[in-house]
Order: C-alpha cells, then structure tokens, then sequence
C-alpha cells in the first residue's frame, strides 16, 4: 500500500491548528510525527485514521484494492479499545473476529509481547504496561498494511520498547507502514521524520506565551 | 460480516454475564415501580386488575432506560467504538448487534418476567399471557428507539437524563398501542390481534430506522 496525504489542514474548536501538510509514504516505510505538546500530532493521526474530517486536503490510498483506508490500519493510542471485564486473549479473539484478516493467535500474539502467562487474566487486572501490550497485540492477530500508533512506548518497560521495535521492523520488511507520533526514538533506524510545528499556522506565535500552548495540549 | 456481527453479540453478552450490570438492574428496578404502585393506589384488586396491563407497561418503558445510556457510551470512552468504525463490517450492521444484545440481556428477561410481577397487581391469567405477549413484541420498538438516544447522548457525561427527555416521548406510540393490546385480550370491542400487529410493525419499522439513525449519530459524534 502507498498512503498519499495532499495539503492536509486541520481545524478543532474554530482554532486552526496545521494546514498544508503533506507527504507520501511508500510499502515498507516509516513515519515519526514530531513536534511538542499540543501540536497537532494526535489530530493528524485522528485524520488519519478516518476519525476527524480535515478541514482541507485529502487522503489517497493506493494498491488497497476496494478497501477503504480505516479497513487498512490499525490504530493503538491513549485509548486502547479493550474491555477490562474480558480476559486478553478474549480481547483479541473478538478484534480478530471484528476486523477479520486474521494473522496470529491472540496466544501466539502475546507470548510475542511477553504476556503469554497474562492471557487468561482480565484486563482490568493488568498494569497500564501491560495493558499496552495486549492493545499492541492487536497488530499482530489481524494483518493491516498501516500502523498508527499514538505514543506506542507510553507506559513500557525498555525490554518491551525493544520487542515493539523489532515487530516495527518486522512488520516494515513485510511491507507494511508505520506512523507513529512519538516524543522518543523508536529505535527504527529508516524511519522519516515529519514535524508538525513546521506546518503550523500564523497561531503559531502563541508559542512566546508557554500558558497558551498548555491550554491548547488540553483543547487537543 | 455476519462473523463480525456474531462477535460483537456474543462480547457484549459476555460482558453483561460478567459484570452483572444492567439487566439484573432494571429488572429490579422494573419489579421496584410494579410492588410500589399497590401502595400508592391502595390495595382495590379490582381496580389495579383493570389498570394492571398499563401498570406494567409504564414500569416496562422505564426501566428500558436503565442501562440504556451505556449502550455506546461505555464503547466511546475506552475506544472500543473507534475500534468498531475500523472493521469491515457497515456500522450499522454492528449497532444492530449491540442493540439485540441489549435486548437479549434487558427486554426480553422484562417480558419474561411480565407473569410474576403481574401476580402483585392482580392480573388474571389471560392478563398475564397478554401483557408478556406484547411486551415481548413491544420492546424492541422501545430498545431501538432508545438507542438512537444513546448514540446521541454517548459523549456526554451523566447523557442518563438528556437521553430519557429525548426518548421518553419517541416511545408514547409504542405504549399506546401495547395498552391496548393487552386490554383488548381482557375484553373490549377490538379484537387481540389488531393492536398487536401494530406493535410488531412499530418494533419492525423503530429496527431498521433507530439502527440507521443510531449509526449515523455515532459517526456525526466523531
């Protein structure tokens, strides 16, 4: 798959947050969207994924066949879509029947993260790192080309970050995309780097007063 | 698609199992309204026979919103709902399973349990059998009509109240023609069945609008 974003712009709440950013991202590249709080890196992964229309621009998908663009990625982020009262592998088992395009066995998944021993345990038992890993897990049980990931180290352990790098590389030689907003290295050596703060707008002078640009982490 | 649909019934099936949650609630809470009204109207057998199926229905349509106000908010708060807008399957296919799966855990244990509450308001047997038969049919209008609110109210905390102002009136048609149903089997100039097949018309048509129209306020919501 080829992603193509043309002059994207973003609007929330009547305050313009980037305009004109674009770029393209060929099968087996990766994708670091930079910039400090607030920024903008969450509303471009949400447009991205198909959650937030742009207020300009647009997004093309090629060589998906007739799918559309969020039936080819996944997205792990702040809020990972998991059911605490269902144990990990019955999360996954139901992404895998929901998503279809099924890969690993939520098991063989998990033993991949190192929480093959957390499988039969409720996820509302788990810490917020291993809670991590089982959204993380989701990549592996369901076969998608795109990968969105939101702050994917938040919460990990340094054994965990380097497991997540190396099913990054994996994933990258395969063929796959990865764009993920980060404040850290992801240990991806190939990776590109786009930072949001150039394609900010005039607003943008609001930085010289730190107060605005933490209300506007909030807003975001 | 039809795998897609079947998980996320069964999900949500599980999680009504697991965490108890609303079904066991409004069951009670629909028993709660039903023992009290004895005491507010005074112990007349024969006047709370006559008003019993009314009685029933009432307490029916309230305690359909228990619970009802989860039935997507839960899903939009820990992304679950993100998660579903990214399967193959068209949203509102997947609306149409948790909406069942509501019903499965919340309307039809009210209908079932329609004959025993009955006992504490006097109905006869025919009473019974009457006013569980058209709860059977008539809670689905009510579920579906209710979440068409749910999508609406899903990102708004403490969305309980608003979504009982917006859906309470939605659901009069609904009550209306299930009173006279169970009525029209305790006697009465209209036959059983007339009012009856107006109610399953109601649950027909409120499935396949309150599906489309709840899919379509989820992806407004976004």
């Amino acid at each position: 798959m080829r992603l193509i974003a043309e002059d994207l712009a973003c609007r929330r709440s009547g305050r313009r947050i980037f305009a004109g950013l674009s770029f393209t991202l060929e099968a087996g590249e990766a994708l670091t969207v930079t910039g400090r709080n607030g920024v903008g890196k969450s509303s471009l992964l949400a447009i991205l994924a198909g959650r937030l229309r742009p207020e300009a621009g647009r997004l093309i998908a090629e060589n998906v066949g007739e799918r559309t663009i969020p039936e080819c990625l996944h997205v792990v982020g702040h809020r990972d879509g998991l059911k605490g009262a269902l144990t990990a592998q019955e999360n996954l088992s139901f992404a895998r029947d929901l998503l279809g395009d099924a890969d690993l066995e939520p098991r063989a998944a998990l033993a991949r993260l190192g929480l093959a021993h957390a499988a039969g345990l409720p996820v509302a038992y788990l810490s917020a790192g291993q809670r991590r890993r089982v959204a993380l897990a989701r990549l592996l049980v369901c076969r998608r080309p795109l990968w969105l990931l939101d702050e994917p180290t938040a919460a990990l352990d340094v054994a965990s970050q380097d497991a997540l790098a190396g099913l990054m590389r994996a994933h990258l030689s395969d063929g796959g995309l990865v764009i993920a907003a980060t404040h850290q290295a992801l240990g991806l050596e190939s990776a590109r780097e786009l930072s949001v703060e150039a394609f900010r707008t005039s607003r943008a002078d609001l930085a010289a007063d730190p107060f605005q640009v933490d209300s506007s982490a909030e807003a975001v | 698609m039809g795998r897609a649909f079947l998980a996320v019934v069964a999900r949500d099936l599980r999680l009504a199992g697991r965490i108890g949650g609303s079904g066991a609630l409004s069951l009670v809470f629909f028993l709660m309204i039903v023992a009290l009204l004895p005491f507010g109207l005074g112990p007349d057998l024969n006047l709370l026979a006559r008003i019993g199926p009314g009685l029933l229905w009432i307490a029916a349509v309230l305690a359909t919103l228990i619970g009802l106000d989860r039935l997507f908010q839960a899903d939009e708060e820990d992304g679950s709902l993100d998660l579903l807008s990214g399967a193959p399957a068209p949203l509102e296919l997947l609306v149409l399973a948790k909406v069942t799966a509501h019903w499965l855990t919340t309307g039809l244990p009210l209908a079932m349990a329609t004959p025993l509450f009955g006992l504490l308001v006097a109905l006869s047997p025919t009473g019974m059998a009457a006013t569980s038969l058209t709860l059977l049919v008539g809670t689905p209008a009510l579920t579906f009509i209710g979440a068409v609110g749910a999508a609406l109210t899903a990102s708004i905390r403490r969305g309980g109240l608003i979504l009982a102002v917006v859906v309470l009136p939605l659901m009069v048609p609904t009550l209306i023609f299930g009173v006279s149903a169970a009525d029209a089997a305790l006697g009465g100039t209209v036959p059983f069945t007339t009012p009856l097949a107006i109610l399953g018309a109601l649950s027909l048509a409120a499935g396949v609008v309150g599906t489309v129209a709840a899919a379509a306020a989820l992806r407004s919501g976004e």
